[in-house]
């Protein structure tokens, strides 16, 4: 006897007697809604009337040019949100993704300085991009620290290995495939640019993935109970391992882009992205205490930031106030989620 | 042939003596009741069971032949199955993809492997229905009740065909209605001839479904006989020492 899913809500005293099928289903909620998790859903309804809002107050806002900069912006941080997303989902928490972007970049950099092909740079940005996520997933699943302490640490040893590697300077020289490099970084494709088309190719990708494959509910059975998917076989140590190598290659794939675009390799790129990355995730539906958050969340949430920053900026609002909207923002939309019962975590 | 004897099991800690010598054996399709005050060796029996760690001194049979537990997968290998108490679920997931959970139906695309959902869902929803649980399939474990979590923990079991159930205290902390909803599972396991050991501190659960009750006193078994032979006044006498032997 299994009682329909939508009727037994108020009838569970006299379940129906049904079959199996109508128990499939899922629950009576939208396409959109499932999509996009209900956060994510309210965060882009916030930025398309923002967006209403800003191009009826400022014609330039909906100009082509300014939506093609803005989306270049969130394009950079929405990448690296993605990464974090994975990790915030698993229960951890990436504070070196940031200096994880200055080094790579400033390795892809010096290859490209050093006349080497362009995919031996990209293959040295992902090389150590795979070396710092390595070094923290292996300390945080084997030794067992915590993330917050290991990636702390990270996020300083890898800033200082990008200045120690720079040699304290821009580097710019690209060399002879400098400008595939370009072509990569600052190209674009139908009007939109590469980086946007490597966010939305990426984000529909991890949103697959954390659906249907057991690797993305692995993945979330370890932030929702790591003890118990510890017990049921699931392989944690090493998944947890792969988990933060994903987000340091999220990095390595920003810096990749960046650089091309920028034309040089700067050691302090990516410096507060890791906090511009959390937001995102954060507002986007990502649960800090793990077990939840989305690929639809985390390009949103950084839709939101960008759009409220690139509006302060036109409404003629100093620039800096944008790191008091993100501060406000995580806490708000943390504390939201507990005023609507807390039913999270 | 019983499906899990212990003879002379015994396990020290140090100078400590948590199980000193037990003989025990469980049948297919019968309840144990396994009871004793705290600290009377019932974990740690369990944990031998499990495969959590060897005894010190004994033997461990199933269906005749001597087993050995090294880690607790070996245990489940053989079919012996522990829900804990705190059922070691993820509330964050649907029921079906805990029962499920590290045993996805699945196939692979490299690198990854893709879960058939559609048909998880409908096993799981078979085996809800063997256990006569109004439980749902795709309803997250965090908004369920006690009875339907434990739905859950004991579907899993069933999904790798245990042949003995060890349950720890299934009734604790969970309302009166659900705790009949839970005796009401217990009873269906042991319909499909499962060797069920319920861990209780609650006397009138163990009397309405167990056949049999074991009783532990300081590492020892101290009374094993049929429920119908024994009375709530004398197990209670027995797990505090008023009454030294039945």
């Amino acid at each position: 006897m299994l009682p329909d899913g939508a009727a037994s809500q108020s009838t569970a005293e006299q379940p129906r007697p049904l079959g199996i099928e109508p128990a499939i289903h899922l629950r009576s909620t939208s396409l959109l809604h499932r999509v996009l998790g209900e956060q994510a859903l309210w965060v882009t309804v916030a930025v398309l009337l923002i967006v209403a809002y800003m191009s009826f107050r400022e014609p330039y806002f909906a100009s082509p040019e300014n939506f093609y900069n803005i989306s270049r912006n969130f394009a950079f941080i929405g990448i690296t949100a993605l990464g974090m997303t994975v990790v915030i989902i698993s229960g951890g928490i990436d504070l070196s993704i940031g200096s994880a972007v200055g080094l790579t970049a400033v390795a892809a950099g010096v290859v490209l300085q050093a006349g080497l092909p362009w995919y031996v740079a990209i293959l040295a940005a992902l090389g150590s991009g795979v070396l710092v996520g390595g070094i923290n997933g292996v300390l945080i699943a084997y030794v067992r620290l915590p993330p917050f302490v290991v990636t702390l640490g990270m996020m300083s040893a890898a800033r200082s290995a990008a200045v120690i590697l720079s040699g304290q300077r821009v580097v710019s020289n690209f060399g002879p495939d400098g400008p595939i490099f370009k072509a990569i970084g600052a190209g674009a494709f139908l009007g939109v640019s590469n980086p946007v088309w490597f966010l939305i190719v990426l984000t529909i990708l991890l949103a697959l993935v954390l659906r249907f494959t057991t690797w993305g509910r692995y993945v979330r059975a370890i932030g929702g109970n790591e003890q118990a998917a510890r017990m049921t076989g699931i392989p944690v140590d090493r998944i947890k391992v792969q988990v933060y190598v994903v987000a340091a290659l999220s990095a390595a794939l920003v810096a990749i882009l960046t650089i091309g675009w920028t034309g040089s390799a700067v050691n302090s790129l990516g410096t507060g992205y890791e906090l511009r990355a959390i937001a995102s995730t954060v507002i986007g539906g990502a649960n800090l205490l793990g077990g939840e958050g989305g690929a639809f969340g985390a390009l949103i949430g950084s839709v939101l930031l960008e759009i409220i920053r690139n509006g302060l900026l036109m409404a003629g609002v100093d620039s800096n106030w944008q790191g008091l909207l993100v501060g406000v923002f995580i806490v708000l939309s943390v504390s939201l989620d507990r005023i609507r019962g807390g039913k999270r975590g | 042939m019983a499906l899990l004897e212990l003879k002379g099991v015994a396990k020290h800690f140090g100078a400590i003596e948590a199980l000193a010598g037990v003989d025990l054996a469980f049948q297919p399709g019968e309840i144990v009741g396994l009871m004793g005050d705290n600290g009377a060796g019932k974990s740690t029996l369990v944990k031998i069971i499990a495969g959590n760690f060897p005894p010190s001194a004994g033997e461990l049979f199933m269906d005749g032949k001597p087993v050995v537990f090294g880690k607790p997968i070996e245990a489940r290998q053989q079919g012996i199955e522990v829900v804990y108490q705190d059922l070691a679920l993820c509330n964050n997931l649907s029921a079906s993809a805990n029962v499920f959970l590290a045993r996805e139906d699945k196939v692979r695309l490299w690198p990854f492997w893709l879960m058939r959902d559609r048909k998880m869902y409908a096993r799981a929803a078979e085996l809800f229905k063997e256990l006569k649980s109004e439980t749902r399939p795709a309803d997250l474990v965090r908004q369920m009740s006690g009875g339907q979590r434990q739905a859950v923990a004991i579907a899993r079991t069933r999904l790798s065909r245990a042949k003995l159930l060890v349950l720890d205290e299934p009734t604790a902390a969970i309302s009166v209605r659900q705790v009949a909803e839970v005796l009401d599972l217990i009873r269906r396991l042991r319909d499909q001839d499962i060797g069920v050991v319920l861990i209780s501190h609650r006397m009138p659960d163990v009397f309405s479904v167990a056949d049999r009750v074991v009783v532990l006193r300081r590492g020892r078994k101290v009374a094993d006989k049929p429920v119908k032979a024994t009375s709530a006044e004398e197990v209670t006498g027995l797990i505090t020492g008023a009454i030294h032997v039945a």
